[in-house]
């Protein structure tokens, strides 16, 4: 199945650009929203999968609110990620955050913020910290911002039931 | 009148003043929140982006627990807000999503219960009247923007919270604690989010460009009502430092409340020496 096939409500832009306009990780991104919307029209998904632009996207859905055909662009957005992740194509970081954050879900059942970054940087950065993350990291510490200890697991049976469901690894 | 609340994995600790000063708050105005027994994460910005199934089943646990304390849910964190009612949303409308979540939870979804923000809360007329009666040391002098983000009005037929482009239920709120409360362009533009962790780069230029904004209208502080709105703003200024606020610290120093000036030094960038008695930052 084609992405238009899954999302054929990409057939109703034409192109008004309302959502680039609007989009405030445009410049970091090597397809624009609009870009994304006419690749995905014209049945070129290799290209929307290999893209940086699915990751880049914040999903602040400023272009789904603004959208004159009213498409769920967010929704696309989350679609060709699932996609690009399944087929081995993302080319950014960020699925092994989200991996590492739903992993830390299934772990304590509540997310402890101190774990999650260190594990991240373990598995991203190889303990590339930078001079202000470091700094950065104090000061919260400092203030009590970063609870030191996670706290007992929550969720016990139900959310390993959910889990057990989890789609893709 | 009682309410179920959950808190959120943030509020438990860098955004710990954000829960200190909304249970404060709501006690001082006689809103009971009862903290949901074991809740856990909501699956954030994460779940929803590699897996459709625990984005709603997550949110959708907790929902089944408010909806067993007989309560409606209160959730002051942007994202936790978003994904519960967008959780809800389609829980009511998919039937074969809510037999396969119902299936996994052992339990029935009813629709019962609403999911409202404080923002929502606390902005009932009533409750807005008994704030107000509740001021006892007017911020008179202070200058602020409010800022709202993106998922407090975004998607807006999931949200309902307010004009997605134009919202002033926080400015209402505000207001009543006697600062004077500015407009400004910019209270829906995006923070850059999750990206603090990846991308710290683009936060800077997103969150340090609202921080530009505030301050060339004049404000002397900017006003959230989300977590990582806040993280980002007080952490990525862009190198043009301003204080940031919860709505609801604002709210709990105006009503002279216990604890309040401990709320403010948590902040990494300090307050406005004018909230502190003595006057010292």
């Amino acid at each position: 199945m084609t992405l238009r096939e899954e999302f054929p409500e990409v057939l109703r832009c034409y192109q008004c650009m309302s959502c680039t306009l609007g989009c405030p990780m445009a410049q970091e991104m090597d397809l624009l929203p609009h870009e994304v919307m006419g690749a995905v029209q014209l049945g070129r998904d290799e290209e929307v999968l290999g893209s940086s632009t699915p990751w880049v996207c914040a999903s602040c859905e400023a272009c789904a609110t603004r959208c004159p055909n009213e498409i769920e662009i967010v929704q696309l957005m989350d679609a060709i990620r699932r996609r690009a992740v399944q087929q081995g194509m993302a080319s950014e970081r960020e699925p092994e955050l989200h991996r590492v954050f739903l992993k830390e879900i299934e772990r304590r059942g509540r997310v402890h913020e101190l774990s999650l970054l260190l594990e991240l940087k373990r598995r991203t950065g190889l303990f590339k910290i930078s001079v202000d993350e470091l700094k950065l990291g104090l000061k919260m510490l400092l203030k009590g911002k970063l609870k030191v200890f996670p706290g007992v697991k929550r969720g016990g049976e139900e959310l390993k039931r959910l889990f057990a469901r989890r789609e893709s690894p | 009148m009682k309410i179920a609340y959950y808190p959120g994995c943030s509020l438990e600790s860098s955004a710990r003043e954000y829960d200190l000063s909304f249970r404060a708050v709501c006690e001082a105005v006689g809103v009971e929140l009862q903290e949901v027994p074991d809740w856990s994460c909501c699956g954030a910005s994460s779940a929803h982006q590699l897996d459709p199934f625990l984005s709603v089943a997550l949110p959708a646990r907790e929902l089944l627990r408010a909806e067993e304390m007989g309560l409606d849910l209160v959730a002051p964190c942007a994202a936790c807000f978003l994904r519960l009612k967008e959780a809800r949303r389609r829980l009511l409308g998919e039937e074969a999503l809510r037999e396969e979540v119902e299936e996994a939870l052992r339990r029935r979804f009813e629709g019962r219960i609403q999911v409202y923000h404080p923002l929502q809360l606390l902005g009932r007329p009533e409750l807005k009247e008994a704030l107000l009666g509740k001021v006892v040391r007017p911020l008179e002098g202070l200058r602020v923007v409010c800022y709202y983000g993106c998922y407090l009005v975004r998607p807006p037929q999931v949200t309902e919270l307010d004009d997605p482009e134009d919202p002033h239920v926080m400015e209402d709120l505000v207001g009543l604690t006697g600062a004077e409360v500015l407009d400004w362009s910019w209270k829906v533009d995006c923070c850059g989010g999750a990206h603090a962790l990846l991308r710290p780069e683009v936060v800077e230029r997103l969150s340090g460009g609202l921080c530009l904004r505030a301050r060339e209208v004049g404000a002397e502080g900017i006003v959230t009502a989300c977590p990582l709105c806040h993280s980002n703003l007080e952490a990525h200024q862009g190198g043009h430092p301003i204080p940031v606020y919860y709505f609801t610290e604002l709210l709990g120093l105006a009503m002279g409340l216990e604890g309040a000036e401990g709320w403010l030094r948590r902040h990494l960038v300090s307050p406005d020496p004018k909230l502190l008695v003595g006057g010292k930052a």
